[in-house]
């Protein structure tokens, strides 16, 4: 035995076996490794799924994909903090490190939830430049350098849902769709394209559930890991949707201009 | 327009924050500023107010129906949010829970004001003066109570103004919306110092 496998690393684990069963904490004490993430060691979990009392248990359930945090799947509660469980290394959280599930997301299994309402956000919002004709369209717009350069950190978001988790308006007391839907129409409204549908998003985030509810308490751009600007994205939606507002009583022949 | 009611109930929700309601509780500090120039100062600035011409339309139109509108709306805004301050420590978290909490505050102590002092001349049983708030203001448990309902008013009215300029779209970028915050926190403590001065000029 080298001087490292003496230490180890004590997990706390809020679990829960089905969707609706009642949640329960299972500790597990690992040996430490250098360099180790939440990830190695839920991996470590499952190869000897041994609790901290030594008694068997079920392997922990957890999603992951990239491993680089770009996919955003393996999100989850890490000491109190929304975030990547790949890119949550061992040495530089608190110990013990306690996990959980995304709560304002249906629980699954475990660490799993379900971030479907995101992507059902996204479709509701038409966060997508349409394109498709019938016959060739030809080339679009172009947009100019500085603004794809601006634009491209929009683009980072990966719908991990940390945004959402890390808002007080969006909790099953509340339709809010989040920051991250918002973000993306403003997104596809800056694109030179997807601007001809500029009016369209906007009256879709004017419905129910939608930028109004944002309450300004600025967590998600804290909480974001891809360092959206999304507070900016949300004061610039609610200038866009203040002219669509006057624009849709009285009419207008700038609808997407 | 029906589905899409709440957008609209909101932005109504941050416009008669501002006005209205913002402006009369600006009107109703200065004007209670008066009593620190004495009971008779007082006197006349309440006497004026009370001769306004139209004034029971003025008091239901700019004051309690928009009042009422943004208090209950306000409580329901209040009570869907899932306050994490200790999740998120930041200064914005922090202002966002105090002005649901200020908020709740207010409910409560404006009804009781109102109790106090209007619903009490309108069944007749007193005047609205200066003997009648340093009769309220001896009591010093009442007097807590006005001055937390003064300070929570002043901070609800400044950090509302800081959210109606981006709810509207006015303040956009991290800078201008730190600028703001400065500003805010200018008239907080403005509107904070004419207000309990008013109140100790009771005492």
């Amino acid at each position: 035995m080298n001087a490292t496998a003496t230490k180890t690393v004590v997990f706390e684990i809020l679990r829960q076996d089905t969707t609706d069963s009642t949640p329960y904490l299972e500790k597990f004490e690992l040996d430490y490794r250098p360099n180790m993430n939440v990830i190695s060691a839920l991996m470590e979990i499952r190869r000897n799924p041994v609790n901290i009392d030594g008694k068997a248990t079920t392997p922990v359930n957890w999603d992951m994909n990239c491993l680089e945090e770009v996919c955003g799947a393996c999100s989850m509660v890490i000491n109190g903090r929304p975030r990547q469980s790949c890119t949550a290394l061992v040495d530089k959280l608190e110990h013990p490190i306690r996990l959980e599930p995304m709560k304002t997301f249906p629980v699954v299994r475990d660490l799993i939830v379900d971030r479907e309402r995101m992507f059902d956000s996204l479709k509701k919002v038409k966060a997508w430049v349409p394109i498709d004709g019938s016959y060739d369209l030809g080339d679009g717009p172009r947009m100019p350098e500085r603004k794809r350069q601006w634009a491209y950190e929009l683009s980072k978001c990966m719908t991990c849902g940390v945004c959402l988790e890390a808002c007080p308006n969006v909790n099953s007391g509340s339709d809010f769709i989040g920051p991250a839907p918002l973000s993306q129409v403003r997104l596809m409204n800056a694109h030179p394209t997807g601007a001809m549908n500029r009016d369209e998003r906007l009256n879709a985030i004017m419905g129910e559930g939608g930028l109004a509810n944002c309450g300004n308490s600025q967590n998600c751009v804290v909480a974001c890991p891809k360092g959206i600007p999304l507070t900016t994205s949300i004061a610039a939606l609610n200038r866009d949707t203040t002219v669509q507002m006057f624009k849709n009583f009285f009419g207008s022949d700038h609808m997407v201009d | 327009m029906s589905r899409d009611r709440e957008f609209y109930l909101r932005r109504l929700h941050s416009l008669v924050g501002i006005i209205p309601v913002g402006l009369f509780v600006t009107q109703h500090l200065v004007v209670n500023h008066f009593a620190t120039k004495g009971a008779e100062s007082f006197n006349t600035a309440v006497h004026f107010m009370e001769s306004l011409p139209f004034v029971l339309f003025l008091e239901w139109f700019v004051i309690y129906l928009p009042l009422m509108f943004h208090a209950f709306y306000g409580l329901y805004i209040a009570f869907t949010a899932k306050n994490n301050p200790q999740r998120f420590g930041t200064f914005r978290n922090w202002m966002f829970v105090l002005q649901r909490i200020t908020g709740v505050i207010l409910v409560v102590f404006i009804a009781w004001h109102i109790f106090e002092t209007r619903f009490q001349k309108a069944i007749g049983a007193d005047e609205v003066n200066y003997d009648m708030m340093a009769d309220i203001l001896a009591n010093p448990l009442m007097f807590a109570f006005y001055v937390v309902g003064v300070i929570s008013a002043t901070f609800h009215l400044a950090n509302g103004v800081w959210s109606f300029l981006v709810s509207w779209g006015i303040t956009q970028s991290p800078k201008s919306q730190r600028i703001s915050t400065y500003v805010t926190i200018g008239i907080f403590l403005v509107l904070s110092v004419i207000g309990v001065r008013a109140l100790l000029a009771f005492v």
